[in-house]
Formats: structure tokens, sequence, C-alpha cells
């Protein structure tokens, strides 16, 4: 058994402009002391599934199961909840300048964190570990600077301050929500590497929630790659670089710089992200697919298996043969087997690629 | 050290605000149209008399003259004798700062309360009852002047309450040396009026301020941290929302000193606001005088304070 094992988890948020479907049925499950990472563009429901599995998001209807260590967490009780945060399942947020409290030292709010789930520790106590941590995440001379506000704090030392109050009461699971988006290329690599470092010496397993795809090539085990709201694909990390199945996951690949997949050239994704509120009819990534066919425009795909191993699975109707075809080489292939491209949908396919702004109401 | 040395600049600067202050006052009175010596010859007095008197008081020496004599008595914290009552300008204070005084601090520590702990309500209960019930109050208490808010309560509260036989509740000022009780029968409708004008305003200010904070990222850091909603609340939302609060106290602290001068007009509590404008208008300059300094010294003093609070709020704020 996983050590956390999602299943079909929704979470809809209403607003007066509709029902906000943020996140529409998704399965997944962590192993303890593997890490996965979690790519999809803004607006793809990446923070809304981690931080649901902590009932931190208010306001949401959610339904699906979220068992962790044999607890389903999704309809835990407040109390109950409150246990499990940071205690089991700790976060790291984007930016820890907005994170931490403004107004209370550093190490107050790492010692705030291990008092609040264990009474039995004196103040002294707390105080002490706090500096411990710190000095753990290579923060220098760490029993002064416990005494410092985040303000006195560079971007990469609250980062590491966040880390240490992450890793303090040991959780078995770290949900990291992008936590080097907010900082210069060269401290995110130092940031990537402690937490990699620290995560094999406490063997915590991590969810990685990152945009950057080159961020899980570094760090990750396995990917999942969200697509509004749902997964568009699971796979190995090897998987997802060599044998991507889905077209959003190669049109992530061909938009990273320097990526072999693209031939050094840089293709962003054409095109926008979709409104939750009224989704695309069928594949919600039609609009701008490149391999689009009729049964796209109708009929939703499901996560299936394309890989002997059972593991790699993509929601995408193309057959498992696509898996590590570029466009040109798919249509190559359809050619050869005789399916032919729907007219129709290449059509709008095209129509799409040429005015970004047309977004998913051409066809619904 | 930082400290010392920010607290003693501020002092310095006080003193010279404060000089700045009674020259103005002094000017202002000497060119002013009341003539003391006229008012207190009684009727139909011989330029004789009126010479007399003006002798006395030392008014027939040039203006100079007289602030000199002024200012050295001043050094000796002496502020002179009222031209009228000839009693010291020191014990016509000390009699009239503690109504003032118990107006304003009871006045203020009743407002924050409600206040601070109305937004809170309101902002923790978004568009429920109690929000309604507290933005409601909020225009009233905007709407009315702090006259009529204590002609009301006089009218509503005490008179009823009297003729009821329940005699806490009284008019006139009673110092809290014989019974705190006492004092604070006396005091409670000044406070509620003055609560009842501010807090409104406070409420709006902690309202949006608390929302604001419930918004922020550290909130939502604390409540993954695993801490009880409770805490969370208080010990990290509405600390970090109490910052513009009294940074907004520091404004509102010449506010409170009109609103106390009216608020012991209404219930006839005797105090500097009476005290001025009888000295006003009979042109009785060191009584006067005497108020403005004492007036320029609290709000120096209370600004180094709120200065002082401030920065111990909101560790990023630095004295300066
Ligand atoms: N409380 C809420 N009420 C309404 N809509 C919400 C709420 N929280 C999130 N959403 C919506 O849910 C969608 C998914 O948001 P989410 O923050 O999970 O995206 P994300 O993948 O984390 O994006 P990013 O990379 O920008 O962090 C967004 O469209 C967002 O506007
Ligand atoms: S299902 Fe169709 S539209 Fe969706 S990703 Fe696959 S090919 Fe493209
Ligand atoms: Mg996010």
């Amino acid at each position: 058994m996983s050590l956390l094992e999602v299943r079909d988890l929704r979470v809809s948020f209403p607003t007066a402009d509709g029902v906000v479907r943020a996140v529409r049925g998704v399965s997944f499950d962590v192993d303890a002391g593997r890490t996965i990472g979690i790519v999809g563009e803004s607006g793809s429901g990446k923070t809304v599934l981690t931080q649901t599995l902590l009932g931190l998001t208010a306001g949401g209807q959610v339904s699906g199961q979220a068992v962790f260590d044999g607890t389903d967490l999704i309809g835990l009780g407040e109390e109950q909840l409150r246990r499990v945060r940071g205690a089991q399942i700790a976060v790291i947020f984007q930016d820890p300048l907005t994170s931490l409290h403004p107004l209370y030292k550093v190490g107050w709010q790492i010692a705030e964190m291990i008092r609040a789930h264990d009474k039995s520790v004196s103040k002294k106590q707390a105080a002490q570990r706090a500096v411990e941590l710190l000095g753990r995440v290579g923060i220098p001379q760490p029993a002064q600077r416990v005494k410092d506000y985040p303000h006195q704090f560079s971007g990469g030392m609250r980062q590491r301050a966040m880390i240490a109050m992450a890793l303090s009461l040991e959780p078995k699971l770290i949900i990291a929500d992008e936590p080097t988006t907010a900082l210069d290329a060269t401290v995110q690599a130092q940031i990537l590497d402690l937490l990699l470092r620290l995560q094999q010496d406490f063997g915590t397993a991590m969810i990685m929630i990152t945009h950057d795809l080159g961020v899980v090539a570094d760090i990750a085990d396995d990917v999942l790659v969200m697509y509004a709201g749902r997964a568009a694909e699971v796979a190995s990390k090897r998987d997802i670089f060599y044998k991507p199945h889905h077209p959003y996951t190669k049109g992530l690949l061909e938009s990273i710089p320097n990526s072999s997949a693209a031939g050094g050239r840089l293709r962003p994704i054409t095109g926008q992200p979709p409104s939750l509120i009224n989704l695309p009819s069928g594949c919600a990534f039609h609009p701008r697919c490149a391999y689009v066919m009729d049964k796209c425009l109708t009929d939703e795909p499901s996560l299936t298996p394309v890989a002997q191993d059972g593991f790699h699975r993509s929601a995408c109707w193309l057959p498992a043969s696509a898996a590590g075809l570029s466009a040109e080489a798919e249509d190559q292939r359809r050619r050869t087997v005789g399916e032919g491209r729907s007219v129709a949908a290449a059509k709008i396919a095209e129509a799409i690629a040429k005015s970004p702004e047309a977004e998913g109401s051409v066809i619904a | 050290m930082a400290f010392a040395s920010f607290v003693i600049r501020r002092l310095l600067l006080g003193v010279v605000v404060m000089w700045v202050v009674s020259v103005a006052t002094f000017l202002l009175f000497f060119v002013a149209p009341q003539d003391p010596a006229r008012l207190l010859a009684g009727k139909n007095p011989s330029a004789q008399e009126i010479a007399n008197i003006n002798r006395r008081l030392g008014l027939d020496q040039p203006i100079l003259v007289q602030y000199w004599h002024y200012l050295i008595r001043l050094l000796h914290f002496n502020l002179g004798t009222s031209y009228f009552t000839g009693t010291s300008v020191n014990t016509i204070l000390k009699e009239d700062l503690p109504p003032t005084l118990s107006v304003m601090a009871g006045g203020a520590v009743l407002w924050l309360i409600v206040g601070i702990g109305a937004g809170v309500l309101s902002a923790t209960r978004a568009r429920s009852l109690v929000d309604r019930i507290s933005t409601t109050g909020v225009l009233i208490g905007i709407t009315f002047p702090t006259f009529v808010v204590g002609l009301l309560l006089l009218f509503l509260v005490f008179k009823p309450l009297n003729q009821a036989g329940f005699h806490w509740i009284q008019t006139g000022y009673e110092g809290p040396s014989q019974s705190i009780v006492g004092w604070a029968g006396h005091m409670i409708l000044p406070w509620i009026t003055i609560a009842a004008v501010s807090a409104a305003t406070y409420t709006r200010l902690t309202r949006g301020a608390l929302l604001d904070a419930l918004g922020e990222d550290y909130v939502r850091t604390a409540r993954a941290k695993g801490l009880s909603e409770r805490r969370v609340l208080y010990r990290h939302a509405v600390r970090a929302a109490l910052t513009p609060v009294v940074s907004q106290l520091g404004v509102d602290i010449g506010t409170l000193a009109g609103g106390a001068v009216v608020t012991e007009t209404v219930f006839g509590l005797g105090g500097i606001g009476q005290q001025s404008l009888t000295s006003i208008l009979n042109g009785d300059t060191p009584v006067v005088l005497g108020i403005v300094l004492v007036a320029a010294l609290f709000v120096v003093v209370a600004n180094i304070v709120v200065d002082i609070a401030y920065s111990v709020l909101d560790p990023r704020v630095k004295l300066s």
C-alpha cells in the first residue's frame, strides 16, 4: 500500500460567475520516501489538488478519497486534520517572504509549530530545536539567526527556514508548492539540492509542484502532468522525458529551452488555458492540440495505460504507439496505417492556432 | 542606544514645538480685542483705575518684557496666576485635568475594546448578523456629532434610570480617590459617548485590516502548520491587523482631545474644556497659555508613545 492514495478527487468552487471546476477526478499514489512531480500550467489545479488533502481549500466542494497512512483525509474532522497538518504532512510554499509571518522571529515561528503538536516540549527545548534545524538547512550562525525577523533574511535563507520548519516534526510527506519559483536561478539550484539531500536523510516522501520540467528532471521519481483539473499523463520521470504520450506533455517538453525533444527550438504551446467554468467539450485540450481527431471533440478520454508496465498512463485517444512520436511523425504513422486525420478537426486546430484569443469557445 | 537617542531627540523637538506654540498664543492674546483690566474693573471705571489694574497685572509693560517674565517663571514650572481669580494656574490645572484625562483615557480604552472587538467579529463572520449590526453601528456613530450622542445618553439613559431610583450613573465629576466605583458611575456615560463616536471608525478599520490579513500567505502557513483556528486568528491574523489600528490611533489623538472637551461640557464635568472657554472669553492669558502648553505636551508625549508602540508592534519599523 502506498503512503498516499488519492482516488477520483474532485474540487469545485461555486462563484458568482458559475462553478469553477478546479480539480476534476484526479487519482495518484505517493510511495513512502519517493517524490512525485506535479507539472502543469498556471490554473491547472495543482495547488487546489494538494491543499485539499489538508482541508485547506475553504469554500470548495470536495469529493473523492485521499487515504494517507490508512486514514481518508477527505471529510476528516477539523481537529484530526489539524494534527495531520505540519506533523504528518508539511507544506513549503512558493514565496517565503509572504509565507513567513513578518512580525514574528523566525525561530519563534518554527518553535510554535513544534509546540502546536507536542505540548510536552518546553519553549526552551523548542527554541533549541529551531536552532538545530536552522543549522541543518545551512543557515550560518543559527543561534543568532533564530532571533532574526524574516525581513532580515535573504530570499534563499527564508526558503531554507521554511524547509527547516517543514522538517521540524519529521513528517512522512512534504508538499512543496513551487518552492523555487520566487528565487534567483542560482539560489534555486541550492534549494533543490538541499531539499533532495534532506529528503533522503529523513526518508520523507515529497510532492513537488512546479511548472518547470527542469525541476522535475532534477528531483522527481514519478510525474503527474495536469491539464484543466485532470491528470493528462502519469509516468516515471524517464518515460515522461523519453516517451511522452499526451500531446500536452509533448508540448511542455518542446517549450523547455534547449530541450533535446525540440531539437533546440523553443516552441511554446499555442492558445490559452481553458476556462474552468465553461470547459471545452470532449478532451479539454482539443482546442490547442496539434493531433486533434473527431472523437476528441465529443468524448473525454480517461487515464489509460500506454505501456506494458501499466504505470505509464495517458488521457488521450491516440494509440499507445504514439508515445514519443512528434506531430510530424504521428501524421506519418497515420498515413501508413491509413487512419487519416479528421479534416474538420485539422481546420479547427489551424484556425485556433492563428487566433489564440479564440480559446475553447469556437467549438462549443 | 537607538531607543534612548530617539526619545531624547523627540523630546527636544517637543520642547521646541511647545515653545513655538507658547509664543504664538502669547502674541495672539496680545493683539486680541479682550481687555482683562476693563472686565476686572467693574462698571464705569476711571482711566486711573484701569491703569492701576494694568500695572498690577504687568500689562503696562512692552510685550517682550511681559514674555520674558513669563518665560522665567515657566522655567521654574510656574505658570503664573489667573488675572481674574488670582488662583495659580498650576492649581487650576491640577483641578481641571483629572476629569478631562479620565474622559480621554477611559473613552479611548472603551473605544479600542469595542472597535477592535466588533471589527474582529464582523470580519470573522462577514455578512452575518453581527457584521450587519456593527456596520449599521458604524454608520450611526459616524453620522452623529459628539454632543448629540452625549445628549441622547443623558435623556435616554441617565434621566430614566435616575427617575427609576437607580443612582449609580451620575453627571458631574467625582475623583477616583474616594471610590473607584463612584468615579466609574460618573464617567460611564462620557466614556460611552467618546467610544460611540470613534469606535465605529476602528470597527471598520479593524474589519478591513483583518480581512486583508486573513487572505495573506502567512495565515495559510499558520493553518498548514497545524495551529488551532483560534491561534491562527488571534496570534497570526489579528496580530497583523493591529499595526494599522495603532498608527491610526496616533492620528486620532487630537480628535480624542476635542471629543473629550465637548463631552465634559455636555456632562458638566468641569474639566479643561469649560475652563478654556471662560478663560479665552475673558482674555485670561496665563490660564489659556497654561492649558495650551499642557495640551501641546500631551500631544508630544502621546505621539512619542504611539511611535514607540508602533515600532514594538512591527519590527520592520525603525525608530527615527
Ligand atoms: N477559493 C477559490 N474560489 C474560486 N476559484 C478558485 C479558488 N481557489 C482556486 N480557484 C481556481 O482554481 C483553479 C486552479 O487553481 P490552482 O491554484 O490550483 O492552480 P495552480 O495549478 O496551482 O496554478 P499556479 O501554477 O498559478 O499556482 C484556478 O482557476 C483558480 O482560479
Ligand atoms: S485526446 Fe485528442 S485532443 Fe486530446 S490530447 Fe489526445 S489527441 Fe489531442
Ligand atoms: Mg499553485
